[in-house]
């Protein structure tokens, strides 16, 4: 060859595909299927890896760059945080429940989906999807670092932060994110793009992302924010992952339209069961709101939801099964789950409150059709309890939903007077289900489901037995950490530190 | 009202978080690394079995061979965690920027003497494609390795060694166009001297033991590839040769050997103390592929250096990656 040649100019994509695409071959002394043993058991076709878009064009050297530059803007600034009792700045010590469950809850799943996308990231069959998807994982891994090292501050002032550790592997509510995340894992590579690429971070991450880095920005707490903006990047290119798998998987063979349509029906009915717990976040734990869990539904979920499914509609995909339950929960479900925490407070590693004469008239001017009619006289029942000296709490166990794990606390979507409750039996015993939709999703893979683990059972049996001071110290739940904020000791510190920085 | 919340001196009531606690005290406060590191992976109550080998757990230890008590032991030495292994890495590519940008305007590439631009070619442009391998191989361990100390390391070694692969990639733009590329891509698939090595590698991804992929590609091939390529046939015979237009720009790779070999060292070391079963273990590993590999590199060498030449560099470099070995407890 003629060396000395002088270099051409090659354009972005060339370059890129020179620089990633080329670097992988054939193999010609081992069969590609001992290689990459687990690209076709889901029975996903792909007859050509290399019609993979990429769908971002980033080389190392650049990667490093940029988000070296985020990461010492960021630390810059939760050190600053840190050094000026910037905790004191958020608007009271009730928003700290909002990053408590999101340090026990999603955080875990930004370590899980690094571990998850490195899988992938080794399985599939293609370095086009092979580098995208290892991206992904380094990214996540930063998300998990960034949040912890974000907390870390609070954690030195406040209760419930402390041992987020265990409290994900043991405590009850955790079970929820956490056997989200174990689903997505334990699935194959294609449907696991499909749940976590597609429509965790391409449907849903508007619903979560939006609400808590806003209600951040709203109530003061910067370093939380900080992390919002420093991840706004990495989400982008997230996003277009998630899009890109999709058309990718429904281009490469018309059998591929069912299954796909399968794993979106049953991850967007997962999305939004666990996104309950956001809808509680915005409507109940904020103390200055941002809009409410309706307003959000309808912006980010129909609005963009309906363009989304019109686009896709072209490859013969429609609307996620379950679509109109979820239409039909949406004003309904903050109230039921937050009422629900609030009456299990005893053993939440967060505190829950009832809501103040303000909150109420903010609801029901947000919930008109519901909140005034079903749940305005629960809440002022409890208030009542706690006037009259008393506590509204029940110490019976919830019913957990063998699928998505939440108490089976949710109501018919044709009748709010009614709690849904379904069944399914399998191998000789009952499973219990909170809708439709999930019970829908066990029935599709019962092998599966039947292996949840589920906290409640867990506390009845040995070695706990049903004694609630040895599951709290199992948890690791101190007393403080729990309970009405009313009476909490992170109300009592709150204010007064903020007494001693204030002066008039 | 005003708020002047930087005079206020408020008394914490937790130094740590307590998964901390429990391992190192409350004496210190930890460090950012601990904080980012230990602890982060699920262990407990998973929910349901891989759908892809049932006979797995989601997180299983039993992957390999290896048996830890705390796989979180293995600590890396480094302390890399996202933020300061990215600004370690932006730190040394505005070095490798700066040294592609005096290499152009130095002309030092179409300066080279033909014989170095033809070792460059041969033997360094089609090393992308070991890289790539050995890219998969490391998102493999991190994917399913135990304990976060470990395996997190892994992910960032993988994406080291695509930019690697990138770098060379870049050589190989400079020294002749896309046609070097191809050129080296020929030759990986098809010239002798590369066979043994991309059937080698072909083997060690069907490997699925996290901890046997991890000693063999990153203790032993790598211990044995960038002391020959980088340490002496770019950064010395090269040199000898009137090639420093290329070292300047393996340069990278000379630098982030010599750091991950404390890495590697490191956690070899303390998987080898653990146990004589797993000293066994490792001894096999090492041992074995340690001789496979230094066969299977003489070749390539060779295309670098002549005759007895190759076979006394690969020997000397097989007994210093042997001296590594017994430094961390092995064959002792
Ligand atoms: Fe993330
Ligand atoms: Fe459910």
């Amino acid at each position: 060859m003629d060396i000395k040649k002088t270099p051409r100019k090659l354009n972005v994509k060339e370059k890129y595909r020179l620089m990633t695409r080329d670097l992988a071959w054939e193999p010609s002394y081992r069969d590609e299927k001992e290689i990459y043993p687990y690209v076709d058991y889901e029975g996903i076709k792909i007859h050509d890896w290399s019609k993979w878009e990429d769908p971002f064009r980033l080389t190392m050297d650049a990667y490093w760059k940029y988000q070296a530059e985020k990461e010492r803007k960021y630390y810059a600034i939760i050190d600053a945080h840190a050094q000026n009792n910037g905790h004191l700045n958020v608007t009271d010590a009730r928003y700290l429940t909002a990053i408590k469950l999101f340090l026990q809850g999603i955080s875990p799943g930004e370590y899980a989906a690094h571990r998850g996308f490195a899988r992938v990231g080794r399985e599939f069959a293609g370095v086009g999807p092979q580098v995208a998807c290892q991206m992904q994982s380094i990214d996540e891994i930063r998300h998990a670092q960034t949040q912890v090292h974000a907390m870390s501050n609070y954690n030195k002032y406040y209760n419930g932060f402390k041992d987020f550790a265990q409290q994900r592997d043991r405590i009850w509510y955790t079970s929820v994110p956490r056997s989200f995340f174990d689903d997505a894992m334990s699935a194959g590579p294609f449907e696991f793009l499909i749940a976590i690429g597609f429509s965790f971070e391409y449907v849903l991450t508007n619903l979560l992302f939006v609400p808590f880095m806003s209600g951040a920005a709203y109530n003061g707490d910067m370093a939380t924010c900080t992390f919002g903006f420093s991840a706004q990047s990495d989400e982008a290119r997230h996003m277009t992952l998630g899009l890109e798998c999709i058309k990718f998987m429904l281009e490469q063979d018309p059998a591929n339209i069912p299954i796909v349509q399968k794993w979106i029906d049953k991850w967007f009915w997962r999305g939004c069961r666990l996104l309950t717990l956001v809808a509680a976040m915005m409507d109940y734990m904020l103390p200055k709101r941002v809009m409410s869990w309706r307003e959000a539904w309808n912006i980010y979920g129909v609005e963009n939801g309906n363009a989304l499914f019109r686009d896709l509609a072209r490859y013969g995909i429609r609307q996620p099964m379950h679509w109109d339950d979820v239409e039909k929960s949406i004003d309904h479900t903050s109230h039921q789950i937050m009422l629900g925490l609030y009456q299990w407070k005893f053993g939440t590693a967060f505190h829950s409150w009832t809501p103040t004469a303000s909150d109420i008239e903010w609801l029901k001017e947000k919930y008109p059709t519901t909140f005034e009619q079903y749940y305005l006289p629960r809440w002022e029942y409890a208030i009542a309890q706690k006037e009259a000296g008393g506590e509204y709490n029940n110490f019976g166990l919830p019913k957990l939903c063998q699928t998505c794990q939440l108490p089976c606390l949710f109501t018919e979507p044709d009748d709010p007077t009614q709690l849904a409750h379904r069944e399914t039996e399998f191998e000789g015993e009952k499973y219990h289900f909170c809708s439709d939709g999930c019970q829908h999703v066990f029935d599709q893979e019962p092998e599966k489901y039947v292996q949840a683990w589920l906290p409640m059972p867990a506390l009845m049996q040995a070695p706990l037995k049903g004694d609630l001071a040895a599951w709290m110290e199992w948890v690791s739940l101190e007393p403080t950490a729990a309970g009405d904020y009313a009476n909490s000791e992170d109300k009592a510190n709150f204010e007064k530190w903020r007494k001693q920085v204030s002066t008039d | 009202m005003q708020i002047d919340v930087q005079t206020v001196n408020i008394e914490q009531k937790n130094q740590t978080f307590t998964h901390l606690k429990r391992r190192f005290g409350d004496k210190k406060i930890p460090s950012r690394y601990q904080e980012a590191s230990y602890d982060l992976q699920a262990t407990e109550n998973l929910h349901y079995r891989p759908t892809w080998a049932p006979e797995q757990e989601l997180y299983d230890p039993n992957l390999s061979k290896i048996r830890m008590t705390d796989w979180y032991d293995l600590k890396d030495p480094r302390q890399f965690y996202y933020s300061t292994y990215t600004l370690t890495r932006a730190r040394q590519q505005e070095t490798m920027e700066s040294n592609f940008k005096t290499v152009e305007s130095l002309n030092l590439i179409e300066n080279l003497p033909d014989q170095v631009l033809k070792i460059a070619q041969d033997l360094l442009i089609p090393l992308r494609h070991v890289n790539y391998a050995s890219n998969l191989n490391n998102t493999l361990v991190c994917g399913y390795g135990y304990g976060t100390v470990f395996t997190q390391p892994c992910i960032y070694h993988a994406m080291d060694n695509l930019g690697i692969a990138q770098y060379l990639s870049r050589l190989g733009l400079m020294i002749g166009d896309v046609e070097s590329l191809e050129v080296a891509k020929q030759d990986w698939m098809n010239s002798d001297a590369w066979q043994p090595l991309r059937r080698s590698l072909e083997d060690l991804m069907c490997v699925r033991d996290p901890v046997e992929v991890f000693i063999k590609q990153n203790f032993v091939l790598d211990g044995l590839l960038y002391p020959l390529v980088y340490q002496r046939i770019a950064d010395k015979h090269l040199l000898e040769l009137g090639g420093s237009g290329i070292s300047i720009l393996t340069q990278f790779m000379t630098n982030w050997y010599q750091e991950s070999v404390r890495w590697v060292d490191s956690v070899l070391k303390t998987m080898a103390d653990e146990s004589p079963q797993n000293k066994a273990v490792l001894e096999e590993w090492v041992g074995s592929a340690a001789n496979h590999f230094t066969s299977v590199l003489l070749p390539v060498v060779a295309l670098a250096v002549q005759g007895n030449d190759a076979d006394e560099l690969v020997s000397e470099v097989h007994d210093e990656l042997m001296t590594r070995a017994s430094k961390a407890g092995l064959f002792r």
